[in-house]
């Protein structure tokens, strides 16, 4: 073990390093890509399930057991589809991510009231508006949840699969470092990840509170 | 009726997988997949391996081992902070906190205190299904009928006594939908710990083949692995289901 005082000077002085920097480019890069895709595709799954309930009620046991299954395993695959390249691991993340998108948006659709379809019919609102005036607005909370969850599954996936099977990015940095004995620079990007993500957590919890207290009231 | 339907359109969505699987495997060919048929024949052919099979006790022992501790651990931490209003508040952020973050960047950290072998990989694993039963035990007690706790409090129950007849009967079906959720969450967790810090279980014989290449043997251990997780989950949702009154 490292004292904190060692890991934040680690940091800093892996904070300087170039190539360290590029380093977390690539992985934060990774992470947008994967979170971004799972966010649309989920969403767009989730509403074309919900219209479609014969499926939805099929797809019910796999959506039960689809994060008992490790997505890593499938690392090899990807890689003989894709190349090896930095496109398996953003799938990798795409895959751990958009399932939980799909649910969340299925939920949040579910959630909406009934009254609120009454009264959309009652200002005589077409599909389009009803849509944007009504559904979206109060399926919000849910759907935040399920970007939220997405972002959360995005930053597992990539940086799992960077740190088990790769060249690049800090996952890859942290694996090299511990079985190079390295452990400032391990403690270091650790610490990096740890903050990275309990920061964009927190930040992301806050605006779900805010979300959640503007519906309730 | 219905459930009939369900059934046949589960199936169908099955059909659907297994022709998509085998197309796949005409397109991309023998280099990174196995058609569907033939992976059940290796899967079949590895169970009758007898040297598979301490590869599977090992994993099963880790696995139960790791939902021990955190049966006890989760649930008595969920029901404490559940109780406890100010715990719990403090104590959920750090929590939800800890979740978000991927475990696996940790993972050196607990091989170097736990050397190589099953403690590490039941550390690991506990480390990831810990979460949700301490989250969803938490909400559970909270949600609990403050005049249940009343009752426990004019009957002068311990804090045991409260924890054990009163919290954890009321809080049962959250509490087990917790326990589902931290068991596939489990499972994670001891086959990535294999996967690096161990000499045998199933992960490692993943890590193995996927070292070698071996697509048969990926591809048959993935299926079994999926195969497993996908009937105790649906048995656990049965039970699920059933503690909280949906037929």
């Amino acid at each position: 073990m490292v004292p904190p005082t060692e890991m934040l000077r680690g940091l800093i002085a892996v904070a300087g390093m170039a190539d360290m920097r590029q380093e977390v480019a690539t992985t934060l890069t990774g992470i947008v890509c994967a979170a971004t895709l799972s966010v649309c595709t989920g969403f767009l799954l989730g509403c074309a399930l919900r219209a479609w309930p014969r499926a939805r009620v099929a797809m019910e046991p796999l959506l039960a057991t689809y994060y008992s299954v490790p997505t890593f395993i499938f690392y090899p695959m990807f890689i003989v589809f894709f190349g090896m390249n930095r496109i398996p691991i953003v799938v990798i993340g795409f895959m751990f991510a958009f399932i939980a998108m799909m649910t969340s948006t299925m939920n949040g659709l579910d959630r909406v009231p009934a009254v609120l379809f009454r009264t959309a019919r009652m200002h005589r609102l077409g599909a389009i508006e009803t849509t944007f005036r009504i559904v979206l607005p109060a399926a919000a909370p849910h759907l935040f949840t399920g970007v939220k969850l997405a972002i959360a599954y995005s930053f597992v996936g990539v940086l799992g699969a960077e740190f088990i099977l790769s060249g690049s990015g800090v996952g890859y940095q942290i694996a090299f470092a511990f079985n190079g004995f390295d452990n400032e620079r391990m403690y270091a990007l650790i610490l990096l990840v740890t903050i990275v993500v309990g920061t964009v957590n927190t930040a992301l919890l806050g605006w779900e509170r805010h979300l959640q207290r503007r519906i309730s009231r | 009726m219905i459930l009939n339907r369900r059934a046949a359109d589960s199936l169908i969505l099955l059909l659907i997988v297994l022709c998509a699987w085998q197309a796949l495997y005409g397109i991309v060919g023998a280099i990174a997949l196995t058609p569907p048929l033939t992976t059940v024949a290796n899967a079949l052919g590895m169970l009758a391996d007898i040297e598979f099979w301490p590869n599977v006790a090992s994993s099963f022992r880790a696995l139960g081992l790791a939902i021990g501790f955190e049966v006890v651990l989760g649930l008595s931490i969920g029901a404490l902070l559940g109780l406890n209003r100010l715990a719990g508040e403090v104590m959920e952020p750090v929590i939800m906190g800890f979740y978000a973050v991927p475990k696996i960047v940790f993972y050196p950290v607990v091989l170097m205190v736990c050397g190589i072998g099953v403690t590490s990989v039941v550390v690991f694993a506990v480390m990831h299904g810990i979460l949700p039963i301490i989250l969803f035990t938490m909400n559970a007690v909270r949600a609990i009928k403050p005049i249940f706790l009343r009752t426990g409090r004019a009957l002068r129950l311990t804090v045991a006594q409260t924890v054990w007849s009163i919290a954890l009967p009321a809080a049962i079906p959250e509490v087990f939908t917790g326990l589902r959720i931290g068991f596939a969450a489990t499972m994670l967790g001891v086959l990535l710990s294999e996967m690096f810090g161990s000499k045998n279980g199933l992960g490692f014989l993943l890590m193995n083949a996927i070292g070698l290449n071996h697509v048969n043997d990926i591809m048959a251990l993935t299926l079994l692995l999926a195969g497993f997780a996908a009937v105790v989950n649906l048995l656990l949702l049965a039970v699920d289901r059933r503690l909280h009154g949906v037929r």
